[in-house]
């Protein structure tokens, strides 16, 4: 017999026995849903992490110079004390790296940011994120004006009270009037808006725009730091050898101006976007160690359940074994017949829970902060499982299908 | 019956489509060798319609069961159709039962889920032919038997008697050497038996060979022959009128 007719009975099998078969997979039906689930989960959220976090914490070509690390995983105590106790990064400090990168094309910023409250017109909007910056903020984070215009180099010299807000403080205090030229108080100070930044959507279910930004020797600093503090220096290159360079000449500054000896390791940080991926990875890398051991659990339990329904299978169908042995029927040929079943209904299973994983990880991206994206090989892998869970699980009942006596299976009642 | 005696080493003349030679069998159950069959020696020619009786533990079943190749001797020769099976393998017996023999239950013995048409199909399944020619096959062997209106009714929607042609449809779709049946009227009324003997009257005509175990007198009367058993052993072997 042909292995698509054994195919073809096994799916007329499992369609006669609809609620039988639906038990009989729920245990591959969850493991492989859970698989694409989680590998979505995953793969959305290391997509995001590179094309989008990491670019808008940090930038594209982007470093940033502070005092220490701004995203870490795991970090011990005594690092993170030793952290605590490096110098801060100085006005004077971010000059004089900023006269003294030689690289071409490069791009600098100062910035600092702490959370306040922001007003206008007897309407308060708390926990806003403060930005002090340089003129060049808006180029080096990709931040485009919906309308009016960034500060320029001048008033950042300055230190001119000027605001550039976020989407979302504009909607909230000048909702319906024209924000430009109005004057909003930001920690109580009068700032004159000149500017709303695109809106820029939400990351992991937090608005990206919830923020003001003013010049870094605005009013402002006395809010976002102590004084004659920046939180970083922002470094952005045209490309990445030249933001290496950039990195070079910049440690080659800060060292000096340490007076740091050679055996001194730096105490301050240059931090990129793979810095913030790092962090990721080891997140992801914690759901790489767990994921397969649920997966495998649930294909084993579910395994079993098979093979018990196929061994019922097989004793409740001894008659007609026997009669298809009696018409001709080989052994290989009731091997093949109850190994497809064993297989088709496993591999079911599995597309039900490719099926429903898919749907899972829609909704997830759609309902929740997470990104989920669902990665092709997750969905091969799931076929293979379940595939291969029918042919170990099914090998036990099918031959014993095979091996049955053909006159003692006909005189079963 | 004037059959040529037959010695071990000769080949069965082309005619002789079964041959029994000193064919035994015996089983251990438990502690006890039981000797079903004790050496039948027994020639059917092309086209006889042959009955064998005889009461329960004559070994009748036994018989049956070597006939249709479904169970090997333990000593003894056995043809087939100008082959010698008793010393084949389980894959050759499977042939051998596909290709040669077809079955008629005493209980039907079809598939409950699939259709009459489907059930018909089976042996041709296993022989492995093509879907189309199955098909045609199939409806061809039903038409015979006078079901082609039943040919998607499955066997719980089918009566007794037409259950069984479905059966008989079945046995004969692989034109067999030999139609082995096994108490084929044994659940049916006497006017489904007798319409059942009377497919298998048509079926002898048009020259079919028929081996049918029973133990109902009425029913062997319709063969040509009746071989009876007892204790294993051939007891009386004759000739009767039609």
């Amino acid at each position: 017999m042909p292995f698509y007719e054994a195919i073809r009975l096994a799916l007329q099998t499992i369609r006669a026995q609809k609620l039988k078969s639906f038990f009989s997979v729920i245990g591959v039906f969850i493991g492989v849903t859970f698989l694409i689930a989680a590998v979505s989960i995953v793969n959305g959220m290391n997509r995001y992490m590179t094309d989008k976090f990491a670019a808008t914490i940090v930038g594209v070509n982007t470093f940033q110079l502070r005092h220490r690390p701004n995203v870490g995983f795991n970090v011990p105590d005594s690092v993170w004390r030793s952290w605590r106790r490096r110098p801060r990064i100085t006005f004077a400090d971010a000059d004089a790296v900023t006269k003294g990168i030689t690289v071409p094309g490069v791009l600098t910023s100062w910035f600092s940011e702490d959370q306040g409250t922001v007003e206008y017109g007897g309407k308060i909007a708390k926990g806003i994120d403060l930005q002090g910056a340089g003129a060049d903020y808006f180029t080096i984070k990709n931040l485009n004006i919906a309308e009016g215009r960034p500060f320029s180099p001048q008033e950042a010299k300055a230190g001119i009270p000027v605001a550039v807000i976020g989407f979302d403080v504009a909607d909230k205090l000048l909702a319906g009037q024209d924000p430009i030229g109005k004057t909003i108080k930001i920690q109580g100070l009068p700032y004159t808006v000149i500017g709303v930044i695109e809106r820029q959507g939400t990351m992991l279910g937090m608005s990206l725009d919830k923020f003001v930004v003013a010049p870094a020797t605005s009013p402002i600093q006395r809010d976002v730091n102590p004084p004659h503090v920046v939180d970083a220096l922002m470094v952005k290159a045209g490309t990445i050898p030249d933001m290496n360079l950039a990195m070079d000449q910049v440690e080659g500054i800060m060292r000096a101006r340490r007076h740091l000896r050679p055996n001194q390791d730096d105490n301050f940080a240059l931090e990129t976007s793979a810095a913030v991926l790092d962090w990721w990875s080891g997140i992801s890398r914690l759901m790489f160690y767990f994921g397969p051991g649920i997966v495998m659990i649930s294909l084993v339990v579910g395994g079993i359940v098979i093979m018990n329904i196929m061994l019922m299978a097989v004793a409740e169908r001894t008659r007609e074994i026997g009669v298809r042995k009696s018409l001709g029927a080989k052994r290989k040929d009731i091997m093949r017949q109850f190994l497809a079943e064993a297989i088709t209904l496993s591999t079911v299973g599995a597309a039900a829970g490719i099926a429903f994983g898919i749907v899972l990880s829609l909704l997830i991206q759609a309902f929740t902060p997470l990104a989920a994206q669902v990665a092709p090989w997750s969905v091969a892998v799931g076929v293979l499982l379940g595939s291969v869970v029918g042919v170990v699980f099914g090998t036990l009942p099918a031959s014993r299908a095979s091996k049955l006596d053909p006159i003692t299976a006909l005189r079963q009642e | 019956m004037t059959h040529q005696e037959f010695v071990t080493g000769d080949t069965p003349l082309p005619d002789i489509v079964i041959l029994t030679h000193k064919l035994a069998r015996e089983y251990i159950m438990g502690t006890e060798t039981v000797r079903a069959l004790r050496g039948v020696s027994l020639q059917i020619r092309r086209n006889e319609y042959v009955a064998v009786m005889g009461p329960s533990g004559s070994g009748k079943s036994t018989f049956m069961n070597l006939i249709g190749c479904l169970d090997t001797p333990s000593a003894g020769e056995y043809w087939l159709n100008g082959q010698k099976v008793s010393d084949l393998g389980d894959d050759d017996l499977a042939r051998i039962r596909n290709k040669e023999i077809g079955f008629v239950f005493q209980t039907f013995n079809l598939l409950p889920r699939a259709d009459a048409l489907h059930n018909v199909e089976l042996p041709l399944v296993y022989a492995g032919m093509r879907a189309a020619d199955r098909k045609k096959r199939a409806t061809d062997a039903l038409a015979r038997v006078g079901l082609a209106d039943r040919m998607h009714h499955r066997p719980n929607e089918l009566s007794g008697g037409q259950r069984q042609r479905v059966a008989i449809a079945r046995a004969l779709v692989n034109n067999p050497s030999i139609l082995l049946a096994d108490e084929p009227t044994g659940n049916l009324d006497s006017v489904t038996s007798s319409e059942i003997m009377d497919v298998f009257r048509g079926l002898h005509q048009q020259g079919q060979t028929v081996v049918m175990v029973t133990h109902e007198p009425d029913i062997a009367a319709n063969a040509d022959r009746v071989v009876t058993l007892r204790d294993g052993l051939i007891h009386t072997d004759q000739k009767q009128a039609a």
